[in-house]
């Protein structure tokens, strides 16, 4: 087995898993910051609406 | 429901992928011209071919967006061309690789390689302009828009290899022409399979964010008004 190809195909393999995994961490803090953000609007619209 | 098919198409997908690339690393042959390196074939054809079936779908929830103003199809799109063109930006690298070892450069201006970068920078435009716009019905209107006229680039990219006359690098389909040995079929199939999976476990996630963030618009008009 030629080690260049192996090389390579590492190279190739790893890319591919490096931008599927950055792409589920993104979205992943994405949707913590998306909770976060409508707990918080929900809790002021409620005060406001009790005032 | 949606939690439970996500766990769902998660488990299956790790079903499916494990037992394939035990299969693709430790059971399949080298091939002849190519060696070890023909491997990413299991990773780069998947890729854009699922990349290719979400923007169908985003092209049909587009055009069901703007005949029925619904925004679950809006929400259905967006996720698909997110998902897609993450799919696409790794067909580019791994081919980009690939092309490294074989040919002896990282790119060619050939119509199949142009066609697909285009593809990826069009969806990409698509994602940066989409957040630009504040109000919604707008947003989904113009994304729309963006989205079916950003898909006439797909049919380019299939038949940059089929056409007649077209010198290109890239090599011809191999499926089609039954030029792929046929222990490699149903790796390759697993693959496709796979990758389909996953996908559709992000974009249940990622579409469900999208109608979170239509929620928090609608509060902050809310807040607003009262």
């Amino acid at each position: 087995m030629d080690i260049t190809n192996l090389t390579y195909l590492f190279y190739g393999y790893s890319a591919a898993w490096i931008i599927i995994t950055a792409f589920v961490f993104l979205l992943v803090s994405r949707g913590r910051r998306i909770d976060g953000e409508l707990a918080r609007l929900k809790s002021l619209v409620a005060d406001k609406e009790r005032r | 429901m949606r939690e439970k098919a996500i766990y769902i198409l998660a488990i299956l997908a790790a079903l499916v992928m494990i037992p394939n690339l035990k299969t693709v690393f430790m059971g399949l042959p080298d091939e002849a011209m190519q060696g070890a390196i023909y491997r990413i074939i299991f990773i780069h054809v998947p890729a854009a071919i699922n990349a290719q079936i979400f923007f169908t779908v985003s092209l049909v929830t587009s055009i069901l967006f703007l005949v029925k103003k619904n925004f679950l199809w809006d929400s259905i799109s967006v996720s698909c061309i997110e998902v897609g063109t993450m799919l696409v930006l790794v067909n580019l690298v791994t081919g980009s690789i690939w092309g490294r070892n074989q040919w002896g450069i990282w790119w060619a201006w050939d119509l199949r390689m142009t066609s697909q970068l285009m593809c990826f920078l069009l969806y990409l435009g698509y994602l940066l302009v989409r957040p630009a716009i504040a109000e919604p019905t707008q947003r989904a209107s113009i994304s729309a828009f963006v989205a079916i006229f950003a898909y006439a680039d797909i049919p380019l990219v299939l038949m940059a290899i089929r056409l007649p006359n077209v010198r290109t690098q890239h090599p011809g389909p191999v499926l089609e022409t039954g030029t792929m040995a046929p222990e490699f079929r149903a790796p390759f199939g697993l693959g496709v399979l796979a990758v389909f999976l996953i996908c559709t476990a992000l974009i249940l996630i990622r579409q469900h964010q999208e109608t979170a963030q239509r929620e928090i618009d609608s509060l902050r008009r809310e807040l607003h008004s009262i």
